[in-house]
């Protein structure tokens, strides 16, 4: 059934490509002032994914006590307060409110290290302060965690700064973002700014904002992290997805926070 | 059985006052047809009873079934007369019960 639906799919793009007429939004150039610049915003004005949902999804996500992404922040304050083991701190004996600090991630740890997101953060604190094992990327028990530190900051505006020390990952995650891939050869803004709100089949086409992340995803059934949405784009372009933690992923998530600014944090927000 | 609960209900309530109750509780509630990453079939794993007991009588009843998604929402209203507890207890496939109480005082 799938193979099918590929194969059906590529003869439909191989009669689009051999006719001569190419649609538009498959050759359109890339005008550079579409991407705007560093610490300037993006031209066209962010809409929320919440925005593309329907209203009985949205219901869902604005109910504080029937939103399911709740369980998982309800898990994650679990976490947070009890000890991992004897004579080790809980997370809740060292901070206090993380109100405000998802949205400072993606950045570069202080001594020099690589770009981290919020997930690479909470294990590294994981392994220096507490000891213990790294938690798996999408184990339930670091969904838990990062929904509740994002949930913290919900309802904040997503600023536009991006540090000088970042500023090779943030380009390299903004080429990652206009660069096609895949059997598809699609680039992310191929759907994301040239087809924002139009129909892809029955769904509508987002911005494909972040602001949600973790997010329980109907389709899913359950919590996830934003790396695993962008696995799920990168298959649905038939390209190979990169694993969890890529360097390329946390990348994007940088370009993707700054292409955000101006919309606020809905963790967790609950999307189709 | 995963026993993350979310329960809504007022702490008070007058006398003939029909009071609104939301539960929800986390369950992948497998249906035995999906597969994971390896393609091996995930048995069904269900919640397959829900009630709810107010001052030790049955207010509702629900029977879960293979089509119900994960993590079940249900909410429906009771009458309110006595002060009391209400009871909720979600049973699932294999018998394994969770339970979680909440009192509701009647306003004098």
């Amino acid at each position: 059934m799938c193979r099918g639906v590929a194969i059906g799919a590529l003869l439909v793009l191989a009669l689009v490509n051999g006719c001569g007429t190419e649609q538009k939004w498959l050759s359109a150039p890339v005008v550079d002032s579409a991407k705007g610049s560093v610490n300037s915003p993006a031209r066209v004005a962010p809409k929320s994914g919440l925005t593309y949902q329907s209203s009985d999804t949205q219901q869902l996500q604005q109910d504080e006590f029937s939103n399911p992404g709740m369980l998982a922040v309800d898990a994650g304050e679990r976490l947070w307060r009890s000890a991992p083991a004897d004579e080790t701190p809980a997370c809740a004996d060292c901070h206090q409110s993380m109100r405000g600090v998802a949205l400072r991630y993606p950045k570069v740890a202080h001594h020099n290290g690589p770009l981290e997101n919020l997930e690479q953060r909470i294990n590294r604190c994981r392994s220096e302060h507490q000891q213990q094992p790294m938690l798996a990327y999408e184990s339930s028990e670091l969904l838990a965690l990062s929904a509740y530190i994002g949930q913290q900051s919900n309802g904040m505006q997503i600023t536009v700064q991006i540090a000088p020390e970042a500023r090779t990952y943030f380009e390299a995650g903004k080429d990652y973002y206009y660069q096609r891939r895949g059997q598809m050869n699609l680039a992310c803004h191929h759907c994301h700014e040239l087809n924002a709100g139009r129909q892809l089949r029955g769904d509508l086409v987002s911005q494909g904002h972040g602001n949600g992340y973790p997010a329980y995803r109907l389709e899913w059934q359950s919590v996830g992290s934003l790396q695993r949405r962008l696995r799920f784009c990168n298959v649905g372009v038939r390209a190979e997805p990169h694993d969890y933690g890529a360097q390329e992923y946390v990348n994007l998530e940088l370009y993707l926070r700054w292409r955000a600014a101006g919309l606020t944090v809905e963790t967790p927000a609950v999307r189709r | 059985m995963t026993g993350n609960v979310r329960i809504s209900l007022p702490q008070s309530a007058k006398p003939g006052e029909i009071v609104r109750i939301k539960t929800l509780i986390s369950h992948p509630m497998h249906n035995g047809f999906r597969s994971d990453s390896r393609g091996e079939r995930i048995p069904r794993d269900i919640i397959t009873t829900f009630t709810c007991h107010y001052a030790d009588r049955l207010v509702f009843r629900a029977e879960l079934q293979p089509g119900i998604a994960a993590n079940p929402y249900l909410t429906f209203s009771a009458k309110i007369d006595v002060s009391g507890e209400f009871r909720f207890t979600w049973t699932d496939q294999q018998g394994k019960v969770v339970e979680e109480t909440r009192y509701l005082a009647v306003d004098v």
